[in-house]
């Protein structure tokens, strides 16, 4: 069987009738158990709901139906998540044992759209993590170089995809975690605006970041996932209230004349020299098809990994607050209510978590919440200020994705602030919630992806889309 | 030194945390060089600058201003939700001792 379907590939044979759903479905569940234990990209897989929505779709086929935009189409859910019926443990031990009783409108849309789901990838435990290393369950190990991270937070996702272990893949991106993990792998991975796709079901990490995203093998694929997770959800406050466009026919756009702004500040002394001439010579291609290159400023770049690890941990150490032995998830016995929640919790979540809560709950601690968290929700609209004025100058933005190629395991895991270090060029985005893609611009010597990042402003997914997709026409991933 | 032995207890009693005493000096070092680190933070000058309290606030998307009106629905997942408790007598989770009388 090929490894390289895509959504179009699979309806065309879905369509001639040399395949059906339930073959093209075994036949990815056959490569799971050949690759997976290698990879350790999902940790559950669904089979007996993947069969009966195949033989769903082979049926519709059979009585004539037009297909659905994603019938057939094999798809992995990273398990922060939820999915009725299917284990969802946020890649931690407290939700070892945790099954949804209901499922992410997002994850509703896709199976409605025909969609297989084959089941739930790893990823660092509660999306906190930039390798995968912080999952309760493994690490997974990048497709492209073994001994090498696949990125994180939701590098189960992007391996499977890069693997040919599920066509398309949906993750969450909190200040990197879907972008990152595409650059690492080698495919292109899209975070869309802050309330474009309703996180109803998505386990909050940080909710006022937290967004779902999609990693696909081409930016065509990524479109119509776009186009059917996104749109207005009333069961997510935060959920705009814009109609979804539509992203495939958005493609199309011709990108000559775009305005095209480069910041200085991503191409500074931290970022490897293999990576600056990849996107370099990446910015030169978007030239070649009639971009325009603007050089710009953005002066408080360099200020964003702090004000994002306040934020993020503020928010989590009160969305975390929820595991408490309760109402879902592990319980360990304790004489009082207390003594239940702390011996709970200290066993059910890891180190790096651990860690996030308490550097959060001493960030809005009485004495320290002026000093550390309102000081970093000022900084965050400095941050916000600064792409809103050089959106006034340009139609999108392009920088390097992260600041090195995948790292090799075990590489960064004692020294958290490094770790944190490789969302230097993605939290920028993540804090002023505007959409971003991370597309595969050409490899290392030693053979590594590297990727290129386009933010544009809010809802303009489809601009960010079209750009990525005339680069990946035009050979841009090649060496 | 930006956080002491003693703040990380106090923290980590606030979050719920049972730390044990084998951890609380790698977490007062890591947490200590992450505070060192968003000390920079306070190389701006933040004083004429309004907290962002909402992602999208001034922006296309924000556009849901008015509060949605508040419908009654039934709830027909409280057994299902029970049903994944540790320790349930329905309709109530049971919880260790609250109150010492």
């Amino acid at each position: 069987m090929t490894l390289n379907w895509t959504i179009g590939s699979v309806q065309e044979a879905l369509r001639a009738g040399t395949i059906s759903a339930r073959e093209l479905t075994q036949d990815f569940y056959a490569r799971i158990a050949q690759r997976n234990p290698e990879l350790n990209a999902y940790l559950a897989l669904s089979p007996e709901r993947a069969y009966a929505q195949a033989d769903r779709v082979d049926a519709a086929l059979a009585s004539g139906e037009p297909l659905r935009p994603l019938s057939g189409v094999a798809i992995a859910i990273k398990d922060v998540i939820s999915t009725k019926g299917i284990r969802t443990t946020c890649g931690s031990r407290i939700l070892e044992h945790y099954t949804p009783v209901y499922s992410a409108t997002a994850v509703e849309r896709l199976t409605e759209a025909g969609a297989v789901v084959l089941g739930k990838t790893n990823c660092d435990e509660f999306a906190m993590g930039s390798s995968n290393e912080n999952s309760a369950y493994g690490a997974v190990r990048n497709p492209v170089a073994l001994d090498r991270v696949p990125g994180g937070s939701s590098g189960g996702s992007a391996a499977a995809v890069a693997a040919g272990l599920a066509v398309v893949a949906l993750g969450t991106d909190t200040g990197g975690s879907v972008r990152q993990p595409g650059a690492c792998c080698g495919i292109p991975a899209l975070m869309p605006t802050y309330g474009r796709v309703s996180r109803y079901g998505l386990i909050a990490f940080a909710s006022s970041l937290d967004r779902i995203g999609t990693f696909a093998r081409t930016v065509a694929d990524s479109a119509v996932v776009m186009s059917v997770i996104a749109g207005h959800d009333a069961n997510d406050s935060t959920s705009a209230p814009i109609p979804a466009p539509d992203y495939v026919a958005e493609l199309q756009k011709p990108v000559r004349g775009l305005r095209i702004g480069v910041p200085e500040e991503y191409f500074g002394p931290g970022l490897d020299p293999e990576v600056r001439s990849k996107v370099e010579a990446g910015i030169v291609l978007l030239e070649r098809l009639g971009c325009r290159r603007i050089p710009l400023r953005m002066p408080h770049t360099d200020y964003a990994i702090a004000a994002y690890y306040l934020i993020a941990t503020a928010e989590a150490s009160s969305n975390l607050a929820r595991f408490d032995g309760v109402r879902y998830g592990l319980r360990v016995p304790g004489a009082t209510l207390r003594d239940m929640y702390g011996k709970t919790r200290q066993r059910g979540f890891g180190a790096e978590v651990k860690r996030r809560i308490m550097l959060g709950t001493y960030a809005l601690s009485a004495g320290y919440y002026d000093a550390y968290y309102l000081r970093a929700q000022k900084v965050r609209t400095l941050i916000a200020q600064d792409f809103a004025e050089a959106f006034e100058k340009v139609d999108a933005i392009v920088t390097p994705t992260a600041p090195t190629p995948a790292f090799k395991l075990g590489e960064r895991t004692s020294d958290p602030l490094q770790m944190y270090l490789a969302d230097i060029f993605t939290v920028t985005g993540s804090l002023a919630g505007i959409p971003g893609i991370s597309i595969p611009c050409g490899n290392s010597s030693r053979g590594l992806p590297v990727g290129m990042q386009i933010f544009g402003p809010h809802f303009s997914e489809g601009r960010v889309m079209q750009l990525a997709h005339a680069f990946e026409n035009a050979g841009g991933f090649s060496n | 030194m930006k956080i002491s032995r003693e703040d990380v207890l106090r923290v980590a009693e606030l979050a719920h945390l049972e730390l044990p005493p084998t951890e609380v000096d790698t977490y007062r070092e890591q947490l200590d060089s992450i505070l060192t680190y968003v000390a920079k933070l306070e190389e701006l000058d933040d004083s004429k600058v309004e907290p962002m309290a909402q992602v999208l606030f001034g922006a296309q998307g924000d556009a849901h201003p008015e509060l949605r009106e508040d419908q009654l629905a039934p709830c027909t997942i409280a057994d299902d939700v029970l049903s994944g408790a540790p320790d349930a007598v329905k309709p109530f989770f049971r919880v260790p001792k609250v109150i010492d009388r």
